[in-house]
């Protein structure tokens, strides 16, 4: 029984398992690690939900490439963000950089807290300032 | 009454916010390169191999740059107009052929008729990178000065072309 739930249990994993970038890794341990933080945080264009490590697109598969491309010829992890957002704009990120036009979308959360905060706080002090007893109300 | 205000003015502002986001298709994005110098790219041709053509072939003129592959849809949708375009020759239609194989292509062309001035054979995707290319057929104008000056993701019909590029075209002092 504990094997057949074990063997269950792997054939749900299995998904997971399935590499679709099959290239080789490079041989430095770090650029490996940027590279594999890179991919993942890249959007395929032509799948918008996924990653371009997640999908097999042709599209993903390219980007891939290039993006290892430029990681051998040492440019910065900017240097390659920079080069994807010039050609497919800021939305091929999906951790949007902190600059020009994204920068609302890391502001708007903070404001709206902010601003329910403070309208929860009016309500509050207006309801802290009313007479608790409904008596003293009617006497005046 | 006061109090129902200011949720039914929030209520007012959001529903034509929300009607407006959900009549946009999510998949046509912005290209960067709106406003911005087209790419320049230099290719074999589609029909030669030897012979190398890229933008430096429509430099100073007015050009419409459309990718397209023979394993995508929308571009069979689109080829009886761009054959009706070839045809007025208002302004010369530059093919890139992106990741596609060159005897589907041709093969293409020849049973389809060929609406370009040269196909750029682009078979590893890179000069489509270049130009933010996501998914055939997409269509760029580019004017004189090198400039792209509209972008169309999806097949070009003849709504499309009248309302979105031959206004600009003409704005732009038309082809040649």
């Amino acid at each position: 029984m504990r094997h057949i739930i074990a063997l269950l249990l792997i054939a749900l994993t299995a998904g997971t398992a399935v590499a679709i970038d099959t290239g080789p890794a490079f041989e430095d341990p770090a650029l490996q690690a940027r590279y594999e933080k890179l991919i993942d945080e890249v959007r395929c264009l032509k799948c918008q939900n996924q990653t371009i490590r997640d999908s097999n697109a042709f599209l993903a598969a390219d980007l891939r490439r290039e993006i290892r491309r430029m990681l051998e010829e040492g440019k910065s992890d900017d240097e390659i963000k920079d080069f994807l957002v010039a050609r497919y704009g800021e939305f091929a990120l999906y951790r949007p950089r902190a600059r020009g036009k994204t920068l609302v979308l890391w502001l708007a959360p903070a404001a709206f807290l902010l601003g329910g905060g403070l309208i929860l706080w009016r309500i509050l002090a207006r309801r802290m300032a009313m007479p608790i007893d409904d008596e003293t109300t009617r006497e005046t | 009454m006061n109090r129902y205000l200011l949720p039914l003015v929030v209520f007012a502002v959001l529903v034509p916010v929300f009607v407006i986001g959900l009549t946009r298709d999510p998949r046509e994005l912005p290209s960067p390169l709106l406003e911005e110098p087209a790419p320049q790219f230099a290719l074999p041709s589609l029909h030669d191999p030897e012979r190398i053509v890229g933008s430096a072939d429509y430099e100073g003129r007015m050009a419409l740059v459309n990718v397209w592959a023979t394993w995508c849809p929308g571009c069979r949708q689109e080829h009886p107009f761009l054959m009706e375009l070839a045809q007025q020759d208002v302004v010369p239609i530059v093919g890139l052929n992106w990741r596609d194989n060159r005897p589907d292509a041709l093969r293409w062309l020849e049973a389809l008729g060929d609406p370009y001035v040269f196909s750029a054979y682009d078979e590893d995707g890179r000069v489509g990178i270049d130009w933010g290319v996501y998914g055939a057929p997409e269509t760029f104008l580019v004017d004189p000065n090198g400039i792209v000056i509209h972008k169309h993701i999806a097949p070009l019909t003849r709504e499309v072309w009248q309302q979105e590029f031959l206004p600009r075209i003409l704005a732009a002092g038309g082809a040649e």
